[in-house]
């Protein structure tokens, strides 16, 4: 095999199969750290103000929220498309990157996919309570039932979204799972007692014949292959919640691919914030590196700028579709009650990605930690916005009104965070973070180690063809 | 199952077995399997395994999704129950490519996943059956059955890539 003597290195220092094993299987067998028992605690608090809230919830009534007769969406659908957007970035590395060969993947497939999963899980409770009787959800499928058969609506998108995301959640699941068994079965051979009997139980009994990696390899192919149209079409079929409503500012045809790009620019954001993080404190730096965090800013700034254009664009058919109906409604974005929504959105969505132009700031941590989180909070006030100020303002003048949230929707919210979070860090004690077999699968020609051999096998002078490991 | 006796050839990196599988492969002597720790590229090929029947699974499982999906939206809206909106048609195909769709990406993708553990043998519960447990992190090796090979033969070409080698009663 090749190996190119110029490429930056995706493993740094010293590797060798077992030391790969060691390093993202220690952190399972040993006991949690004080890090780890702060943050999870400090999750699990969060998580029990969500079962606080939703319980009162239940017991009173969608009333407890904020909602009126004019704005009938708020911070439920805001904090349920933020989610799912969140819950984009990983099946787009493992499936989308896995399709054009980018070894990068490797390192962060594993925590993006769990990251999606539990996003996704995070954004199925908000339709679910906002439809008002959870204990009757299953009333959107299309079961036989008492009132004589009258099926589900298939002509709803809102119908659409129930197996877009139902779909979503179950395909992430199991492409998830399927690279997840070869990585049990490394734990449970090291194991003992009680751990081997639940990893065993957990591998499935996987044995790395060469018949299975054959039959894994082209199981994940095909999976990717699915997963990438089923990404693009589970925020497109978001979007289309909207844009086929006859609200202004909702009714456009830019909706499917700008809300795409917004939900894979606000999954990378997610996805930075918390591996910047979670290198530090599981000492990963070593696989886990700035080369990695520096080809994923630059996806930020690719589908950052996709979201800045898209901006001006619905500004610009607003004004050219001469419907003063259109025009109002963007106008009222920008400069009525809800201006600050606006700018705020503004700011942190288009201006701060194009910070990510400089590659210092690209290899900077703590600029890109900062400039993550206020993509993510950008991205909620863009959901916010094109919800609650498209709503507020509607064609009858005397039905306008204003919206504001309630302490069950705020605390709804911080509390989803707290479910995000405690089922993230239960992830990072009990599973590998690090796809092991597919980190150990780029050895040879993405480790440092490797990369020199290759220069010295070439009579190249390192300095000169790769400066950044000299 | 029983237990068999084999030659286990074991190796610490990929290179030497893919270069012994070759060798071996050429003194004409079968080869039981191979146990690695991530997929090697190529070794497959080296040991004559042809193509997984996998894809032709995923693309029947793909075929009865959509086919399930379209005629179970088509019969419950356009037969079954028709609805008077507006006075369109009832039978608004357009309408229905959102849920075919994903119909046919979940049943192809269930389906292939259960194939392909079914196939595999792996079910939760299972023992697995490889020569050394470490394969699954850092070793490589190579399983030749003793009855049809002749081991000091055998033996030398593994040594020669650098194996160490023995024989030794497992279930495979």
């Amino acid at each position: 095999m090749y190996e190119s003597p110029i490429r930056r290195p995706l493993i740094t220092g010293k590797t060798s199969y077992a030391k790969i094993t060691d390093d993202i299987v220690t952190p399972i067998e040993a006991a949690p750290t004080k890090w780890w028992y702060l943050g999870f605690g400090v999750s699990v608090a969060a998580l029990g103000l969500w079962l606080l809230t939703v319980g009162y919830l239940l017991f009173t009534g969608v009333g407890v929220w904020g909602l009126n007769k004019t704005v009938d969406w708020g911070w439920d659908i805001t904090n349920f498309v933020w989610w799912v957007g969140i819950g984009h970035a990983g099946t787009l590395i493992s499936a989308v990157l896995l399709l054009f060969r980018q070894k990068w993947r490797t390192a962060v497939n594993r925590s993006a996919e769990a990251m999606t999963i539990f996003a996704v899980i995070c954004a199925g409770t908000y339709p679910l309570l906002h439809a008002g009787r959870p204990w009757v959800i299953y009333w959107v499928f299309p079961l036989p039932n008492t009132y004589g058969s009258l099926w589900a609506n298939f002509n709803s998108p809102l119908l659409w979204d129930v197996f877009a995301i139902s779909t979503y959640l179950t395909v992430s699941l199991v492409f998830w799972y399927v690279g997840l068994i070869p990585d049990f079965a490394t734990i449970r051979d090291r194991a003992e007692g009680l751990r081997k009997k639940i990893y065993g139980l957990l591998s499935f009994g996987w044995n790395g014949s060469a018949k299975a990696w054959q039959r894994f390899e082209s199981v994940s192919l095909i999976l990717a292959g699915l997963a990438t149209p089923l990404v693009l079409s589970v925020h497109t079929i978001v979007s289309m919640d909207f844009a086929t409503s006859v609200i202004p500012g909702w009714h456009t045809t830019i909706f499917p691919p700008y809300f795409v790009a917004g939900a894979v620019f606000s999954g990378f954001a997610m996805v930075l914030t918390l591996l910047i993080i979670m290198r530090k404190v599981m000492r990963l730096e070593a696989y886990i590196t700035i080369n990695h965090i520096d080809v994923m800013n630059k996806i930020i700034l690719v589908t950052g700028s996709i979201v800045g254009s898209a901006y001006i664009t619905e500004f610009f058919i607003a004004w050219y579709s001469a419907v003063p109906y259109e025009q109002y409604a963007f106008i009222n974005r920008a400069f009525g009650p809800y201006w600050w929504a606006y700018w705020a959105m503004m700011t942190c969505n288009v201006i701060t990605p194009q910070l990510f132009w400089s590659q210092k700031l690209r290899r900077n941590l703590a600029a890109v930690f900062i400039i993550s989180i206020f993509v993510n909070i950008g991205m909620w006030f863009e959901r916010f916005v094109i919800i609650v100020t498209s709503l507020h303002r509607d064609y009858l003048p005397s039905s306008w009104a204003m919206y504001s949230p309630t302490w069950v929707e705020i605390g709804m919210f911080i509390g989803s965070l707290g479910l995000f979070f405690t089922l993230f860090f239960l992830f990072a004690k009990f599973a590998p973070v690090i796809a092991i077999a597919e980190v150990k699968s780029i050895v040879k020609t993405s480790a440092e180690e490797h990369i020199k051999k290759a220069a010295e096998k070439e009579g190249m002078d390192l300095k000169e063809v790769n400066p950044q490991i000299a | 199952m029983s237990q068999h006796k084999y030659i286990i050839g074991t190796f610490l990196d990929e290179e030497p077995l893919l270069a012994a599988v070759k060798e071996v492969r050429a003194t004409g002597t079968p080869i039981h399997e191979c146990y690695t720790p991530f997929p090697v590229h190529g070794l497959d090929e080296a040991l004559g395994y042809k193509r997984s029947r996998l894809p032709r699974a995923a693309f029947m499982f793909g075929v009865l999704g959509f086919s399930a999906g379209l005629s179970m939206q088509a019969w419950m809206l356009g037969f079954d129950w028709p609805m008077n909106i507006g006075g369109k048609p009832a039978l608004a195909w357009p309408d229905f490519v959102p849920v075919t769709f994903e119909l046919t990406v979940l049943i192809t993708a269930l389906g292939m996943v259960g194939t392909y553990l079914v196939a595999s043998g792996f079910v939760p519960g299972n023992e697995p059956k490889f020569p050394d447990p470490d394969v699954t992190s850092h070793k490589f090796c190579i399983a030749i059955p003793s009855n049809t090979a002749d081991y000091d033969k055998i033996a030398s070409v593994l040594q020669g890539h650098g194996a160490t080698v023995e024989e030794k009663e497992v279930e495979l």
